[in-house]
């Protein structure tokens, strides 16, 4: 099917300077490779085909054909290929594997990472929601599980497993289900056990200018009566006021106080996902600007409103969590079809009242319930399908980018580290397991993913180590169980190790994360090394008192590390300095001149931070050209 | 001495006044003005929470009165506090201070508030160095007998082995008559005697001839620092300060010059008597121009800065605008950049090179000292950096009592105040962030350095030369912060867990993307607690 496998000659070009790399472009059938050549121990990139967004072709150069890709995790390279037919071919193929049209084409269904149909199974039953609402305490004598979704009768967008309050029956439901638009009726997504207040989901009412629902008005009751605490419930309309008044023409929009006896209504102003798309694109736009100035930055960082909308997400979350902490009472998030902004902000408030989400496996368990099983649209909002350009949104990147923001106001509340939110980012776009795929529970047993995929969350609780975030602490958790970040705008900053993944020059640091993983690598060596010469020992007939070591140390070796400029760069500095000095001894053999004895800290280096732009020898007579820095007044000096 | 605070303290105490802080309950307790501090303690069994405040930290007071009627006054011009007085007069005073903190004291008694404010007016801003608390503080572990300071250039020079066969120390400055905010003692090349020093320097602004600041281990090449020469509109020249230069390199080695005034302002310093080393008379040298603000217009920054951290708002967009607006992070990027060209001269190029600016007192050394951050493995150590401050700011006469007269909250007419020192702590804290292991202090260290560069228990960073220092005695009669930064049970306070020595440059990135604003204290994870929560750069 393929015209080719491999192009050599193929350079690369770093898009912050003008290094270049020649290597070799591999094409696959799942991905993209470039190896860089006559490097021992040479430097690979690996794209999934799924995590390509776009690829360019440029006009030619005298050095090739200029090939540009960009990925949904923000890598952006630049190729250029020696002969512009082979450009074309890369060029063409990509096109065709990168816009399946039907979900079997997804790499879920052919990535086999070794496990048989057991473990297969057992990957697919560690996140469980059941056990979950029982961890809320439910069903309780308030609120119950109904059966009414079962067969996705009401809501095909829902899941089965519904918890309504006690008092709402099931004309009620049906009635008020059809009230909502897509069906989507309030059902509780989080229960706050202290003061028995729930937060319940729903989509915008089908209000029009007037229209009136008796059994939603029921419906909102039930859910106020459900909660003893508060004579009344709030409802969060996440979007700004004139986005809803706009909907009410198209026979939408939004509750009317006067209907609603017992409720609070509150808009919140979050933009949709149109805003948000174009806003990301601004965002990438200026900070992939090459020699940007710090000034031309923040004006872009403004101008793009990123950071704006993510105060937003995280200003409405505190809201919801003040009303149901504080006040005790109820609250009822809704957007328009209540699958993208009230994800996110229902997803965020739980976050903040609830330390359970703010481990490794209850952040699985958010994001399966808020996300995956109340039918965030991933495969549309992803780009996972050849489909309508118009639904693709940076939703769930936003999400991520909010828990990050409170990571870095709460550096030990957090069990993962940023790490793992770059991980969950990478693998909704990947395709590669079967958790994301489709947009809705239902389409997700038709397509039989649980049978015919694996699971992302098995995979990633394999090598949880990886993920963990060295500072946490669960007593944090004890003092502060929900958390109260500041809405200084000062605290909302550029998430650079996100944006800039797979910048080199934007990472020559050496990281805490990267250190600690070193720590514990040396560590289970020595381990390993002392379980050695103690069995030398015995063998020699030498008794010793048994050294006390963790027993998995032998069997659980560590995973290879990840492939990541955040953690991927050599593990130690050590590690760095004995491949510099290789490195530096060869060159030294080979070309007395040349740069190998550059040293640095781990890949930092100077002439990648371009500080000017010094000529290493001064016997060149064109002084001006190396003065005239400023104004063009170099001549002075002559 | 006494005599003379006392007249400035009309009522000692008060009783019955309560202490807002940020994010703190309001805490009610007594209020006492001593001839150096503000006490406040609260009234309280157990626990009870005290307060010492230096008040030359005072960079500004706002009080406001309510008298008997309720009608309000507003002797002092102060934005919007709340009137908190409930019966009888009562006023507010509102203290802002140089290391940026906020307080409020709502005080009972109308005349009981104007007498403390007043006070306070009077006592924060004493004009004789010698009235200042370091020369009153007499804590019991301390002994004025104990050396003050953690180096000399002659130590350096001692160390230095390598240095012996092309560098020497020269006392030409002894009385302070070459130079007067150099120290007594300098390295210079062996070549040039002390006639010919003393004739480079009155080519020099301020007689600031070049000397050497560091001496690159890898390659024997050196870093320089000095003023401008004066060569004004027609290009004068001055043999003995391009002897000094050439003696410097080797005659088949060429040097940098790295101004740091852009092209235009070195031209135009030439009206003013100033200027640049010319190409044509020093052949070894070649000049670049990376220009660095300074003066007013890194005050005024700071300024705008912390006013936007205090934009009551929470408005995204607007914080952004005015962040850009105030120009701090851009000066930030300029700092580190310039310092990463100068390493990179260094240590890449192999080429000595010189810094200078105008008066080599404020970029100068911020640059030359970043440089050796990024390059010296020593200098990262806890004593090295404080060794490294000692040399290239203290002692090489960083103008400290103006330059840190005021800080950003002052309402006072700005005259010489510069926060040059502070973008060296937060230049510091970005390596820091680039490279938590290099280092071997935290954060924490830079905030309290921030703290007592503009007041102080100690004498370090008094006066604006070592000449000051003698004619005031400041050796003998104050504690050295260095020396008291470095008992063990104080440094442990700052030191830096992962700091692991490496001996390779730490090379920054410079992209803004990489820098990033330093609020201070907020996102540290030990004392985790949000009590002193900061607004802005501190």
């Amino acid at each position: 099917m393929l015209h080719l496998d491999f192009v050599e000659q193929v350079k690369l070009l770093d898009r912050f300077n003008n290094k270049t790399t020649t290597g070799t472009l591999y094409l696959t059938a799942t991905h993209l490779i470039f190896v860089e050549s006559n490097v021992p121990g040479a430097h690979e990139i690996w794209i999934l085909h799924h995590h390509i967004a776009s690829v360019e072709k440029l006009s030619l150069t005298t050095s090739g054909c200029p090939l540009l890709i960009q990925c949904r995790n923000f890598r952006v390279v630049h190729f250029v290929v020696p002969r512009e037919r082979d450009c074309h071919d890369v060029y063409s193929s990509l096109l065709r594997l990168l816009r399946p049209v039907s979900y079997d084409e997804l790499y879920a269904f052919s990535y086999n990472p070794k496990q048989n149909e057991q473990q297969r199974e057992v990957g697919w039953q560690l996140i469980d929601l059941t056990a979950e609402f029982e961890r809320l305490g439910l069903p309780c004598d308030q609120w119950q599980l109904s059966d009414v979704n079962r067969d996705y009768k009401v809501c095909e967008t829902y899941p089965r497993d519904l918890y309504v309050p006690i008092t709402a029956s099931k004309p009620i439901i049906v009635g008020s289900s059809k009230f909502r638009s897509k069906g989507r009726f309030p059902v509780l997504t989080y229960f706050y056990q202290e003061k028995k207040a729930a937060v319940c989901r729903c989509s915008q009412p089908l209000s029009g200018f007037s229209a009136r629902c008796l059994e939603d008005e029921h419906m909102l009751q039930a859910i106020s009566k459900a909660n003893h605490n508060s004579r009344f419930v709030y409802v969060m309309d996440t979007r700004p006021k004139l986005n809803a008044l706009a909907n009410r023409a198209a026979g939408k929009g939004y509750e009317n106080e006067d209907n609603y006896s017992n409720i609070r209504f509150q808009f919140v102003g979050i933009e949709n996902i149109h805003v948000m798309r174009a806003s990301l694109q601004k965002l990438l736009e200026v900070v992939g600007t090459r020699s940007l100035s710090v000034n031309d930055y923040l004006l872009g960082l403004e101008s793009s409103g990123w950071l704006r909308h993510i105060k937003a997400i995280v200003d409405a979350a505190i809201f919801l969590t003040k009303a149901v902490t504080v006040e005790g009472a109820s609250v009822l998030v809704h957007c328009s079809d209540g699958w993208d902004r009230t994800a996110q902000v229902c997803a965020l408030g739980a976050l903040l009242m609830d330390p359970y989400y703010r481990t490794l496996k209850g952040f699985m368990v958010l994001i399966e319930k808020e996300w995956i099983s109340f039918g965030h649209k991933f495969a549309d909002r992803c780009d996972q399908l050849d489909g309508d350009p118009r639904e693709v949104s940076p939703v769930f990147t936003q999400f991520l980018d909010c828990v990050w923001q409170l990571m870095e106001q709460f550096p030990q509340a957090f069990e993962f580290s940023e790490w793992f939110l770059i991980q969950l980012h990478e693998h909704v776009h990947s395709c590669q397991f079967g958790n994301f795929l489709g947009n809705s529970q239902r389409q997700r047993e038709e397509l039989q993913l649980k049978d015919r995929t694996y699971s992302l969350w098995a995979h990633l609780l394999s090598e949880q180590h990886n993920y963990l975030n060295p500072v946490y602490s669960p007593s944090f958790a004890e003092r502060h169980p929900v958390l109260e970040p500041s809405t200084q705008p000062w605290n909302f900053k550029f998430w650079r190790n996100m944006y800039h993944q797979f910048d080199r020059t934007m990472h020559p640091r050496q990281s805490i994360l990267k250190h600690t993983l070193t720590l514990k690598e040396s560590n289970s060596k020595l381990e390993d090394t002392a379980h050695t010469l103690q069995a030398k020992l015995q063998t020699l007939g030498v008794s010793t008192s048994p050294l006390e070591l963790h027993s998995w140390s032998r069997e659980h070796r560590l995973p290879p590390r990840p492939q990541s400029l955040i953690l991927g760069a050599p593990l130690s500095r050590k590690e760095a300095q004995q491949e510099e000095e290789v490195l530096g001894e060869e060159a030294l053999e080979d070309a007395p001149d040349g740069n190998g004895g550059e040293r640095t800290v781990e890949g930092s280096s100077a002439t990648e931070n371009g500080y000017g732009e010094l000529q290493s020898s001064f016997s060149s007579k064109n002084e001006p050209a190396m003065v005239s820095l400023e104004f063009g007044v170099a001549r002075m000096t002559c | 001495m006494t005599m003379e605070f006392s007249e400035h303290i009309k009522t000692a105490n008060v009783d019955d006044v309560v202490l807002k802080l940020p994010l703190r309950p309001a805490l009610k307790g007594t209020l006492c003005v001593t001839a150096h501090h503000l006490v406040f303690s609260e009234r309280k069994e157990e626990g009870s929470y005290q307060l010492l405040l230096l008040l030359r930290s005072v960079d500004a007071i706002e009080k406001s009165v309510e008298n008997l009627l309720g009608y309000p006054q507003y002797p002092s011009a102060g934005p919007g506090q709340r009137m908190t007085g409930l019966s009888g007069s009562s006023g507010t005073i509102v203290i802002k201070c140089k290391d940026l903190r906020i307080l409020q004291f709502d005080i009972p008694g109308m005349e009981e508030c104007l007498n403390v404010a007043s006070s306070i007016e009077a006592l924060s801003s004493l004009e004789s160095v010698t009235e200042l608390y370091p020369f009153f503080h007499r804590p019991r572990e301390l002994s004025l007998s104990e050396p003050w300071g953690l180096s000399s250039p002659q130590q350096q020079y001692a160390q230095t082995e390598r240095l012996w066969d092309r560098w020497r120390l020269s006392k030409v400055n002894r009385n302070f008559s070459v130079c007067m905010s150099y120290p007594r003692t300098v390295i210079v090349p062996c070549a040039i005697d002390d006639i010919t020093l003393a004739k480079a320097a009155s080519f020099r602004q301020g007689g600031r001839f070049p000397v050497l600041c560091y001496y690159h281990r890898s390659n024997g090449m050196v870093i320089m620092r000095s003023s401008q020469p004066m060569t004004g509109a027609n290009r004068k020249r001055c043999r003995e300060d391009e002897l000094l230069l050439q003696a410097a390199i080797d005659e088949s080695e060429m040097g940098y010059i790295i101004d740091t005034r852009s092209a235009q302002q070195a031209q135009q310093a030439r009206m003013a008597g100033g200027g640049f080393e010319s190409k044509a008379f020093y052949h070894h040298w070649r000049r670049l121009h990376r220009h660095l603000e300074r003066g007013k217009v890194l005050q005024e920054s700071l300024i705008k800065l912390v006013e936007a951290c205090g934009d009551p708002s929470q408005n995204m967009d607007r914080w952004l605008s005015k962040l850009e607006n105030s120009k701090w992070l851009s000066h930030v990027h300029s700092a580190l950049s310039t310092a990463g060209l100068v390493a990179e001269c260094v240590e890449r190029d192999g080429h000595s090179v010189l810094v200078h600016g105008f008066e080599g007192t404020d970029t100068t050394l911020l640059v030359t000292s970043l440089a050796q951050l990024i390059l010296d493995p020593a200098s990262r150590t806890f004593r090295g950096f404080l060794q490294l401050l000692e040399r290239e700011w203290v002692q090489a006469g960083h103008p400290f009592r103006q330059r840190c007269a005021h800080s950003a909250h002052s309402h006072a007419r700005l005259r010489q105040e510069c926060p040059a020192f502070l973008l060296l702590l937060d230049a510091t804290w970005q390596l820091g962030r680039q490279f938590p292991l290099a280092l071997e202090f935290s954060e924490v260290l830079l905030l309290r350095l921030a703290q007592d560069a503009y007041a102080s228990d100690y004498g370090t960073f008094l006066c604006s030369s070592e000449q000051e220092r003698c004619a005031l005695q400041v050796k003998e009669n104050t504690h050295c912060l260095f020396q008291f930064l470095l008992r063990r049970e104080e440094r442990e306070k700052y030191v830096n867990p992962l700091y692991e020595a490496t001996d390779l440059a730490i090379w920054p990135s410079v992209h803004p993307q990489s820098l990033q604003l330093w609020t201070g204290g907020q996102n540290m994870p030990k004392p985790w607690t949000r009590l002193e929560k900061r607004s802005g750069l501190l």
